[in-house]
């Protein structure tokens, strides 16, 4: 279809003038806004590859909490001293290197172009066990199902991103609340948002949490929007970031991963192998893993995006 | 064809993104590059996940799910660096 | 009848195109920031309600619609939140840049 051809391309154009311009400009906030125009293109770009679910996800966590995480870096850092720059690369060496990565670029565009046709594909074993899950959606049952190790080792990932980032508080900050101290905006259009956006979001979030067992969408999209939906008022300063040692936030962000390596457990007694389901028992397994594990995820990138906490003044 | 157009566009932000890396000394700058690059990677794999489509599903889901999970600890990577990048400059400030 | 609601689709996404076009030509072309941001979010509004517009014959069930139109009046809640916040933020630093 030339419309579609048409319509890659200018996509395709329009990702690679966004990646050049974010690495191009010296300065930091332009490129962190770029990037996220590029991550929304990006987005759009795995709609167009038939990968909804992907594509969800790189529009919420890709292209909006990192987006999130770099503007407020780049604020952060703009208020602390001007660190004494290292020398800017010199232009012989800027060459080198660019014709380097030229190279690099060449190889791998030609390993795809050479990649082996028919392509090998798990497709067909997939379609032929997902019944096995009651799952519609061949990526959850992907996910949840047949690569769920891969799943549980990434939840155990964020959790220790969240545990290294926690380490990084500096002398005395050690258990205090999360995050620099956000001002208090009660009016204006930030706290309308703050206000408007959450109960929406939250309804939005379950929607897609819930719906992801048949069509698009999932716990990690909705983790993300739930996210979002507390940094929200958090950036309003009209909720409360929590404190590091609150009892609470532990035992939430460790329930997810602890249910899903249980569950597991009790597979391996009942099955005989790690984290597989008894038959008739996978949908219900699934779901409850989901719901917690969404919970523990959201709570934890919101975590991530807030950052460590700051010493007491 | 799709599946190519963005296959290839994930090679040159490959070669994009480690150009910035290398070259560009701000610290949150080159944490940028390194998700270009990553998102290059993941589009090579889209397009691999494109190209075995099959059995009445529109895309490979094995690769598409792997993509998914990458995205997810590629954040949390980022926020890790973003986080000792702050950690360096405040100590550099106070010292 | 499947005829006119393809036209009708076209035309109205055209439409929209060409107003998301013509904030875009504001965006690069006004002098401040200030014009600017009222060629942005103004043209962009029309542009997208459009759009939206159009895409509604292509829905084949209620809740495609309304998700359509949900979709529509969030942007909206967040254009027209962001915009203020840009123009209070613009004050504050003093003029225009």
């Amino acid at each position: 279809m030339i419309l579609g051809l048409v319509a890659d391309g200018l996509l395709a154009a329009g990702i690679l003038a966004l990646a050049l311009a974010c690495v191009a400009t010296r300065r930091a906030f332009a490129s962190a806004a770029l990037f996220i125009a590029y991550g929304l293109l990006l987005a759009l770009a795995w709609a167009r590859l038939g990968a909804s679910d992907v594509a969800l996800t790189e529009a919420s966590i890709g292209a909006g909490l990192s987006g999130v995480l770099l503007l407020g870096g780049v604020r952060r850092l703009a208020g602390l001293a001007e660190p004494s720059p290292d020398a800017e690369t010199g232009p012989l060496l800027t060459v080198l290197i660019g014709i380097g990565c030229a190279a690099v670029a060449l190889a791998i565009g030609a390993a795809v172009l050479l990649l082996p046709d028919p392509a090998p594909s798990l497709a067909p074993q997939v379609a032929a066990n997902l019944a096995t899950t009651d799952l519609g959606n061949p990526v959850t049952g992907v996910l949840m199902s047949f690569r769920a190790l891969d799943t549980l080792l990434e939840s155990a990932v964020v959790l220790l991103a969240v545990v290294c980032v926690w380490a990084l508080a500096p002398e005395g900050g050690w258990g205090g609340v999360a995050g620099p101290r956000q001002p208090i905006v009660r009016d204006g259009p930030l706290a309308l948002l703050a206000r408007v956006l959450p109960p929406l979001g939250i309804v939005i979030a379950i929607h897609i949490l819930w719906v992801g067992a048949d069509a698009p969408g999932g716990k990690f999209q909705a983790a993300a929007v739930l996210a979002a939906m507390w940094l929200m008022p958090w950036m309003a300063g009209l909720a409360p970031a929590p404190r590091i040692d609150a009892r609470w936030l532990r035992l939430v962000l460790a329930a997810g991963p602890a249910l899903f390596i249980l569950i597991g457990l009790g597979g391996a007694l009942a099955e005989g192998a790690f984290l597989a389901y008894p038959p008739g028992w996978a949908k219900p397994l699934i779901l409850a893993i989901e719901i917690v594990l969404t919970a523990s995820i959201a709570v934890a990138l919101a975590l991530l995006v807030m950052g460590p906490p700051e010493p007491p003044r | 064809m799709t599946g190519t157009i963005f296959g290839l566009v994930g090679a040159a932000l490959i070669g994009i993104g480690l150009f910035g890396m290398l070259v560009r000394r701000d610290a949150l700058l080159r944490i940028l590059s390194f998700n270009l690059l990553g998102g290059g990677v993941f589009l090579v794999f889209g397009a691999v996940a494109r190209r075995g489509a099959g059995a009445g599903f529109g895309g490979d889901p094995v690769p598409q799910a792997i993509i998914l999970t990458g995205i997810v600890v590629a954040f949390a990577a980022t926020t890790l660096a973003v986080a000792l990048v702050l950690r360096l400059a405040a100590a550099k400030d106070r010292a | 009848m499947s005829l006119l609601a393809d036209g009708f689709t076209i035309l109205c996404v055209l439409a929209g195109l060409v107003f998301f076009a013509a904030g875009t030509a504001g965006l690069l072309r006004f002098p401040d920031t200030a014009s600017r941001l009222h060629a942005l979010t103004k043209a962009d509004h029309l542009g997208l309600g459009l759009v939206v517009l159009g895409l509604l014959p292509q829905m084949d069930s209620l809740a495609g619609i309304l998700r359509l139109l949900a979709i529509w009046a969030l942007v909206l809640l967040a254009s027209a939140a962001t915009g203020p916040m840009i123009a209070r933020l613009l004050r504050r630093q003093g003029g225009a840049s």
